[in-house]
Order: structure tokens, then C-alpha cells, then sequence
């Protein structure tokens, strides 16, 4: 199995273009300018050169040897995503797709952001290139991350408040496919998840294999071996499949991919997506057929998880693949343990993981303990906490921190 | 074979007059309301009715007809209860052509091939999805002309010579060509671009076409009879209904904005 989509953008029966017709060339104009660099090794050099030069890769893979300890169980190795430029993954789709946009001669760059990682990202690289920027995020989210909104803004992007639905990333992703279908021929939208009509599922995986590529080398280096297990979370999915991409032919390696467990089991105050019982079943959302958290009359329903990165009724459609072959495994972590794992990673390895991390770290905790001290698992540390700080403090103190 | 609408454009045709399709979402505010504009509608002379399936993130819609579901999702409304309206109103006698105007996932949800069943059981004439393209309609086109129940295609301004081709292969009843770049709405400039459009699908079809999208005035729906063979109005109308305080107000609204649309 070489885990490509077909043509038409499918793997098995999850993925496909469920868009409105006036995309769709510049969709096919999109996809054939990708396919055109996909192999380009001018284009694949300038990328890499970008994100060793800008963006500081490689990242390290980092032996967090107390929590290991403390747990009493498996060795765990940090991907230090959260140390390349801007604190999270997200630089690296940004900048390959805005040389893909370049490229193709497009001036304006819109983004949709939900934590604000990726249009903090998206906004950085429109700076580095001189690009107009317009990033759109749910004004629930502007006020959970309002760090990252000035960050927008003194890189020179405009921030666009969506005060739709529940005002988070499913909101910012709708009104950017709005601007795009109103402004196709000067506009570029730059999608952040793997997510949305083919290609971004595929080409935002690609760019991101570059985690995983790394990993790889890195723990053979150090442990000789390859991992037994690879933990990762996921929102729309781009971080884990970044990491889990270039292990899927490495059968004995192991790979989980966490949920936003939320604040509860119902429709509505989670963001597990895979949690059937939940609400979770299969259907086509933005662009794309996978599983959607929706009610049984095929209306999206709302989400809850602390973290705003993975507060999203859908999950890429690689993802729903793999979870349907039974090659990932998917679990949840609920809002406090992610606020649990935020504090403990910050006390024994002194790195304050985003809240979107967390449960990747808070499943981690979970099973390491149960496994064997020779054994090695990786954890995507995707992003960094900074931006949670003032919602954390208010979290724990219970007040107001602003 | 021949269902209502392909009835009703012979029909245009031989009186040598332009097509008026009128489009207001399903259950707003209410479906007691729906019923009673439907009827409203098809005696003010419309062609065909387009009733819209409410949908939680309509992507495709500009702001006036995204408020609209909003209202409609208020009370708890799905494909079914839709249905059932226009199971009243052709049981008042209604022969008006009806399609539905639904986001993809609310009919997946209910079942594409129930949908198609239960459609003609009823008298829906059609439909028109609006993230389906023809590319991943091939299966509920099939369910669907098993049961003469026309799959309307949208055509759009960008889209390739090659697409239209595929779009007019796959459409049946008629072709819906959308006058501009953009989501849903009333905008005041009139759009060269739907010419040019409906043009290029003279090549690929001898379906009649509907051009829809800003189009809010009289003077716009006489533009659009030029070229085309019928015009849709969605946003004016929904903002009439937008505007008005309880659904008594509601049909009169509409009862009077639709027939300064129509005054010749």
C-alpha cells in the first residue's frame, strides 16, 4: 500500500471535492501547479532551504528523560516542533505553500486560524515575501488567543472576526471559502489543516512529512532502532499526519492519534470526531467526505475542547482512512487532562506544550506508564504554550488574568 | 418522459416569455410559512419554485440567505419535514415545478437513494446540490433519473470549456448558470459575465438555462430574458421575509415585492 489518493483525490472512500462549481477550476488549477513541484527538485530545495534558514529546522528529537522516569515506563522522545519559527508546525505548510503561491502568481494570501498558529504562520511567511494577508478566525477564538491575533497584526496581516455559528475554526474556514469563491483569480487560500478539497489533504501532508522524515533519522541515530509507538494529536490532522506519514510502512511501529475529549461524552461538548457514540459518523463537510461530528439530520453540530486548534466537527480524510484500515489508532484526552499534561511537561522537562499538544502528552502519560522502560514512543510536541499562558492561569486561579 | 419542469419551459417557449424562479428557504421562519409562500408564489407566476434545505455552514451563501437557515434551524427542521410541505401544497393542487436547493451532507444524511424514492412519491420535480459537482454526482444522478427526477448542475464564470461540457452531460431539467464569481446575494451591478456564460453553454446544451446570483430587480429579470430563459431571485426575496414581523406580514411582503418584480 502506497497511502497516495487516487485522481480524484480519494483514499478509499474519504476524501473526494465537494465544492461549489466556481472552485473548481481554480482547484484543478491549484492541483496541477502542485503536481507540477512535486517532484520539481529546484522547487523542493528552495522549500528546504526556507525551513532550515528561516524557520531554524532541523527540529530536534529531544529524550525527555525525568517524565520518562516518572512515569516508569516507556522512553519518550519529544519532536520539537514547538522550537521552528513562530512556535508550531505550522511555519512548514506555510511556507510551501506560499512558494506554491508565488509560483503561480498570486498576490493576496487569505488563511482561515483557529488557535492562531497557522495564521500567525501563514502571516509571518506573507511578510517574508512581501504578500497582502488576510487571515479569518471565529471572534471566540480572537478572544481565547488574543496573543496571536496582535501577532497577525504586526506582521502586517489583516485579521477578519467570523462571528458565525460558534465562532471558532469551522466558522473561519467557511467565510475563507466564501472570500475565495468571491476573489478566485487574484487570491491564494492558504488552508492550514489537512483538510478541505483535494489537493490540501495531500499537499499539506507532504509538506509536513518533513517531522516525520526527521524523526526517523533522528531516533535511529540515537536509539538504533526505529519507535515502537508515535503519539500525536489531532484537530484537523496535519501535526500527526506529519509525524505518522513516513512510519505508515513500518508495521511494528505503532501510532495513536488523540482527540479533543472536550468536557463530556455528548454531541456538542467534544471534539472526538472517531467517538461514534459521540456523534461521530461519516459525511462531507468543507470540501470534504470523512467523519464529521453532526447530528442525524446531517447538521454540523458545535464542539468543545479548551484548545481552539482541535475545536473541529471534522478530521482529514487520510485520517479517517487509516482509522477505517485499522493502521492508527485514535483516543481521546478530555480538557482536563490536557490541562493536567500542560503543567506536568512544564514541571519535569521545563517546556510548556500549547493546550493542543497536551493531549497528545496527556495520552502519552497514560499508556507510557503501561508499556516497557526499553520500549520508545515519539510525541509530536507540535506547538508551543506561550499563547495559552493567560487562559491556563485563568483556568487554574479561576479569575480573570486580563 | 417529461416532468413539470421540462413542461413548463415547452410551455415559456411557446408563449415566448422568460422564466421567474423565486427561491426561499425551507422553514423560515417557519414551515406553516413555507407552505403558505409556495402557494403565494406559484399563483404570483412563478416557473419553478426553489426551496432551500437549511444548512448549518452554507459556504456558498452570502449573508442574507446564511441568516435565513439560521432562522429556519431555530425549530427543529430536517429533509422529511421539507418534504412533507410540498406533500400539502400538491395536495392543495399546487402543480407549480418544485426542486430543492440543499448542501450536500443534510441528503447524504437522509439517504440518497430514500431521498430519490420519497422525492417523486411526493412531487419534487428536482434538485440542485450545491457542493456536488459532476465529478462526484454520478451515483445520485442515476438514483435520481431512475425516478425522471431532474439533478439541475450549476455552471459558473470560471468555469473551463471542458467543465461545461461535463456539467451539461450530467444536468437535466435546466442548467443553472451563476451570473458572477461569489456567494449568493443581491448586488446592484449587473453582470456581463452571465451573458458570456450562457453563451459558452449554448455550445454544450440545448437545456433551457436560468441565470441566478445578485439578480434583484425588474430591470435585472428583463436583462437576464435577453440571453436566457429564466431568472432566479433568492436574496431579495429571503430579505423580504428578513424584514417583516410575523408571517402575515411575511406573505404580503413577498406577495407585493414579487409583483413589482413581475409588473411588465
Amino acid at each position: 500500500m502506497d497511502f497516495q489518493p487516487n485522481e480524484l483525490g480519494y483514499w478509499g472512500e474519504f476524501g473526494g471535492r465537494f465544492v461549489p462549481e466556481t472552485l473548481m477550476s481554480p482547484i484543478e488549477e491549484l492541483t496541477s501547479a502542485y503536481f507540477a513541484v512535486r517532484d520539481d527538485a529546484e522547487f523542493q530545495a528552495e522549500f528546504l532551504n526556507l525551513l532550515q534558514d528561516f524557520s531554524g529546522r532541523p527540529t530536534p528529537l529531544f529524550h525527555a528523560k525525568r517524565l520518562s522516569e516518572k512515569l516508569g515506563g516507556a522512553q519518550i522522545y519529544l519532536k520539537r516542533e514547538d522550537l521552528g519559527h513562530t512556535g508550531s508546525h505550522k511555519i512548514n505548510n506555510a511556507i510551501g505553500q506560499v512558494l506554491l503561491a508565488r509560483k503561480m502568481g498570486k498576490k493576496r494570501i487569505i488563511a482561515e486560524t483557529g488557535a492562531g498558529q497557522h495564521g500567525v504562520a501563514t502571516a509571518t511567511v506573507c511578510a517574508l515575501f512581501g504578500l497582502k494577508c488576510v487571515v479569518y478566525m471565529g471572534t471566540e477564538d480572537m478572544r481565547r488567543q488574543s496573543l496571536n491575533v496582535f501577532r497577525m497584526q504586526l506582521l502586517g496581516a489583516e485579521v477578519r472576526g467570523v462571528d458565525a455559528g460558534a465562532k471558532t475554526l469551522k466558522d473561519a474556514i467557511n467565510e475563507a471559502l466564501r472570500d475565495w469563491v468571491t476573489n478566485v483569480d487574484s487570491t491564494y487560500y492558504l488552508l492550514g489543516s489537512a483538510l478541505g478539497p483535494h489537493p490540501y489533504p495531500l499537499m499539506v501532508r507532504d509538506f509536513q512529512t518533513v517531522i516525520g522524515k526527521e524523526a526517523r533519522q533522528q531516533i535511529l541515530e540515537k536509539t538504533g532502532g526505529l519507535p515502537d509507538c508515535l503519539v500525536a494529536c489531532v484537530g484537523g490532522g496535519s501535526n500527526s499526519i506529519g509525524l505518522f506519514h513516513p512510519f505508515l510502512q513500518d508495521e511494528n511501529v505503532r501510532m495513536i492519534g488523540v482527540e479533543a475529549g472536550g468536557k463530556g461524552n455528548n454531541l456538542g461538548e467534544h471534539a472526538a470526531r472517531f467517538n461514534k457514540a459521540g456523534g461521530g459518523k461519516i459525511g462531507v463537510l468543507q470540501g470534504t467526505k470523512s467523519y464529521l461530528l453532526q447530528d442525524e439530520h446531517g447538521q454540523i453540530a458545535l464542539t468543545h475542547s479548551i484548545s481552539a486548534g482541535l475545536d473541529y466537527a471534522s478530521v482529514g480524510p487520510e485520517h479517517a482512512f487509516l482509522q477505517s484500515i485499522g493502521r492508527v489508532e485514535y483516543a481521546s484526552a478530555n480538557d482536563a487532562e490536557a490541562l493536567a499534561a500542560f503543567q506536568t511537561l512544564s514541571l519535569t522537562e521545563g517546556i510548556i506544550p500549547a493546550l493542543e499538544t497536551s493531549h497528545g502528552i496527556a495520552h502519552a502519560v497514560k499508556i507510557a506508564s503501561q508499556m516497557s522502560p526499553s520500549k520508545i514512543m515519539i510525541v509530536n510536541l507540535s506547538g508551543r504554550g506561550d499563547k495559552d499562558v493567560n487562559q491556563v492561569q485563568e483556568m487554574i486561579d479561576g479569575t480573570p488574568s486580563s | 418522459m417529461a416532468n413539470r419542469i421540462d413542461e413548463k419551459f415547452n410551455q415559456l417557449k411557446f408563449d415566448r416569455r422568460g422564466g421567474f424562479i423565486p427561491f426561499i428557504v425551507a422553514g423560515d421562519p417557519n414551515l406553516e410559512t413555507t407552505k403558505d409562500l409556495i402557494l403565494l408564489l406559484a399563483e404570483t407566476g412563478a416557473s419553478v419554485i426553489e426551496l432551500g434545505v437549511p444548512f448549518s455552514d452554507p459556504v456558498a451563501d452570502g449573508v442574507t440567505i446564511q441568516a435565513s437557515a439560521e432562522r429556519a434551524l431555530r425549530n427543529p427542521i430536517n429533509v422529511k419535514d421539507i418534504l412533507e410541505v410540498v406533500a400539502k401544497v400538491r395536495q392543495a393542487g399546487c402543480e407549480t415545478p418544485i426542486i430543492l436547493f440543499s448542501y450536500y451532507n443534510p441528503i447524504l444524511q437522509f439517504g440518497l437513494r430514500k431521498f430519490a424514492a420519497e422525492a417523486e412519491n411526493i412531487g419534487i420535480d428536482g434538485i440542485l446540490i450545491t457542493d456536488l459537482v459532476p465529478e462526484e454526482a454520478k451515483e445520485f444522478r442515476r438514483l435520481l433519473t431512475e425516478r425522471d427526477l431532474a439533478l439541475i448542475m450549476l455552471a459558473a464564470p470560471t468555469s473551463s470549456d471542458e467543465r461545461l461540457q461535463k456539467i451539461c452531460e450530467k444536468a437535466s431539467g435546466f442548467v443553472y448558470a451563476v451570473s458572477r464569481a461569489g456567494v449568493t446575494g443581491a448586488r446592484i451591478d449587473s453582470s456581463s459575465d452571465a451573458e458570456t456564460l450562457v453563451k459558452r453553454l449554448r455550445k454544450f446544451t440545448d437545456l433551457p438555462i436560468a441565470v441566478g446570483f445578485g439578480i434583484s430587480s425588474a430591470q435585472q429579470i428583463k436583462e437576464v430574458w435577453q440571453y436566457a430563459e429564466a431568472a432566479v431571485i433568492g436574496s431579495a426575496i429571503v430579505a423580504e421575509i428578513a424584514r417583516s414581523n410575523n408571517s402575515l406580514e411575511i406573505v404580503e411582503n413577498v406577495r407585493h415585492f414579487v409583483k413589482e418584480l413581475l409588473v411588465q
